[in-house]
């Protein structure tokens, strides 16, 4: 079973990209796919789930527009309990985050986060993901529980094209207290500065750069090079450089570079996010075992100040 | 109002760093430990609640982890709070976020808890899943991911925003008592000061044991986890080139890189 997610009325890229992984699995193990769509007008997404290998869609109309914790928790549990399916997949998104724990935890049922791997060793589950900022990865199983909820890490799946025509079945929802209720959305500000998801080229700097005083290194070398400036998260929000700057998940992704540098960036899996997709990345850490390095085009395990100081001299 | 704050060492690995015999972890001497950057933010919005509030608002700092994990408690209390609690015993080994929740929702309980601010996620293993089995297992509400915190001592809701996907948040208000997993960037940690750090020293510093708060061995480590270690491996590593040789000889390889990118247009 797959729970749709959909925020302002469109379904999340994630929510096709779980679809994937489900039917990957099915075909895996003879298994259908039900896809959950909770939503004040489930039909409304009838459509854009319907993904060749989808079985059934299972709706369930709810009083809220919007993602709302404690309505989806409840509601899913209890199709859980009508349904029992054996693997129960989500996205590894920010509304995930804020309830698929809480699931888990009142279920007791088998559970982990942001995996990128599922398969089948005879009849357990075996799902890998990540450990140690990424630098080792890991396969764990569940100990034969009956039901396994899994959120899955985003752009590792490809959604598969194709639609299909699923059965669409009607869940009678149970009304939920909502403990929390959300007032609206506040939008990014949109400063007058460069924007960055326009940028062929970018030079990005992260934590590695160690002060404020040596951005303005950066920013030299980037102008001499005709590149736009970019940051990790932690620059932004030290504001040594405006959020608009930048890179991964909560900023922007830089969807029409070329040619990304990245110095002194670890490769957290949200700053990968906004820039993986580049063609080209280069990337500048002291850390021969950063996951940035897994990646890049190229990789250069110097000091980015040195290696700033010397780039200087080709762009004068 | 109560604050309890869960804070944790994360894990780093050393460079050429070798497995546990059996397979399932990396050999403890290769790891090294600081707190979580989550943290410091959880902490540093729990000391801030405390310093506006005074003697109404009293800030906990608790951690589940062996003797070393005081550091970080420590750490807390060089910026603020009277006392820290830890929580340890060997059958806590191995513990998942699930496990590691029973122990926090049953330290919340036992503090009579009104508000627990945790981490939104760990730099080492990044569940992003603890604070919020906290908030079932007390059967709180519950916000993940706050970018934003208004919240008065014996308030009924508390005003928060959540940080969405690419700058985007959401305003929420929510009932309490509430279990809230703080972001990075919400505030600007403070640095500790030299007397805060002699100071902390000084404040108590609580150790007990799952036991002591009534939990069973079954319920912690392993066995009371979701999910089970197989075996953990070295990633492949990635296609990089790699470009090596001097600072100046890798510079001159990333500037043709470059300008042949940019078809040497300055
Ligand atoms: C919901 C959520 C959303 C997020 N969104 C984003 C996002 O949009 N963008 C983002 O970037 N992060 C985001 N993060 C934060 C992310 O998890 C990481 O904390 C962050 O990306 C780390 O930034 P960094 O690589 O600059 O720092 P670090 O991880 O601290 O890495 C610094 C690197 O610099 C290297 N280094 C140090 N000194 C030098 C030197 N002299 N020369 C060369 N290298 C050096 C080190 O080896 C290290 O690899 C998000 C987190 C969450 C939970
Ligand atoms: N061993 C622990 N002791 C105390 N708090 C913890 C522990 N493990 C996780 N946490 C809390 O959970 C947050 C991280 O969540 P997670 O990514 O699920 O590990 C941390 O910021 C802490 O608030």
């Amino acid at each position: 079973m797959v729970v749709a997610e959909h925020r302002r009325g469109e379904l999340t890229a994630a929510t096709l990209e779980v679809i994937a992984a489900a039917v990957e699995l099915k075909q895996a193990k003879d298994m259908t796919v039900a896809v959950a769509v909770l939503a004040r007008d489930p039909s409304a997404f009838t459509d854009p789930v319907s993904v060749a290998g989808v079985d059934e869609i299972v709706n369930a109309t709810v009083p809220v527009s919007e993602f709302q914790n404690d309505i989806y928790e409840a509601i899913v549990d209890r199709m859980i309990d009508a349904r029992q399916p054996a693997v129960v997949l989500l996205p590894h998104s920010i509304d995930a985050w804020g309830y698929a724990p809480a699931l888990a935890a009142r279920r007791q049922c088998g559970f982990a986060t942001d995996v990128f791997a599922l398969k089948y060793d005879g009849d357990d589950l075996v799902a890998t993901r990540a450990a140690y900022g990424e630098k080792m990865h890991v396969e764990l199983d569940f100990c034969g529980k009956d039901t396994v909820l899994i959120t899955l890490r985003s752009n590792i799946y490809k959604p598969i094209g194709g639609a299909s025509t699923p059965a669409v079945t009607n869940f009678e929802a149970p009304v939920v207290e909502a403990r929390t209720v959300a007032t609206g959305f506040i939008e990014p500000e949109s400063a007058g500065d460069v924007d960055i998801s326009q940028a062929e080229f970018m030079l990005s700097v992260g934590r590695g750069i160690a002060e404020e005083d040596n951005i303005e290194q950066f920013e030299e070398l980037a102008d001499a090079m005709g590149f736009t400036l970019g940051c990790s998260r932690p620059i932004a929000d030290s504001g040594w450089l405006p959020k608009s700057r930048q890179v991964g998940q909560s900023g922007k992704t830089v969807s029409n570079c070329n040619l990304y540098l990245a110095f002194g960036i670890s490769g957290s899996v949200q700053h990968m996010a906004g820039m993986k997709h580049v063609p080209k990345i280069i990337a500048v850490n002291t850390d021969a075992d950063a996951s940035i390095f897994t990646i890049a085009s190229y990789g250069v395990v110097a000091d980015m100040f040195e290696i700033a100081e010397e780039l200087k001299n080709h762009f004068d | 109002m109560k604050i309890l704050v869960p804070v944790k060492l994360v894990a780093s690995i050393d460079e050429d760093c070798e497995l546990r015999e059996d397979g399932r972890d990396v050999d403890p001497d290769f790891l090294d430990y600081e707190l979580n950057e989550w943290d410091d933010y959880s902490w540093e919005e729990a000391v801030r609640l405390q310093e506006a509030h005074g003697a109404e608002v009293e800030i906990i700092p608790v951690t589940v982890g062996p003797a070393e994990a005081e550091d970080g408690l420590r750490r807390c209390l060089a910026k603020g709070g009277e006392r820290a609690i830890r929580v340890w015993h060997d059958a806590l080994e191995a513990s998942d976020p699930m496990a590691v929740a029973r122990v926090i929702a049953k330290l919340a309980k036992r503090e009579n808890a009104d508000l627990v601010l945790a981490g939104t996620l760990s730099s080492d293993h990044g569940f992003a899943a603890t604070g919020m089995c906290v908030a079932s297992l007390l059967g709180w509400a519950h916000a993940a991911v706050v970018s934003r915190l208004d919240i008065s001592p014996g308030a009924e809701r508390a005003t928060v925003r959540r940080e969405l996907e690419a700058g985007l948040e959401e305003e929420i208000s929510v009932q309490c008592p509430a279990v809230l997993t703080i972001q990075l960037g919400i505030n600007e940690p403070r640095y500790a000061s030299l007397r805060g750090i002699k100071q902390a020293k000084a404040k108590p510093l609580e150790v007990v044991s799952h036991i002591d708060l009534g939990l069973e061995d079954a319920e912690v480590g392993e066995s009371g986890s979701l999910s089970r270690v197989r075996r953990m491996f070295a990633p492949e590593r990635g296609q990089a080139e790699l470009i090596e040789g001097t600072p100046a000889e890798q510079a001159a390889r990333i500037a043709a890189i470059v300008k042949q990118a940019t078809g040497g247009a300055q």
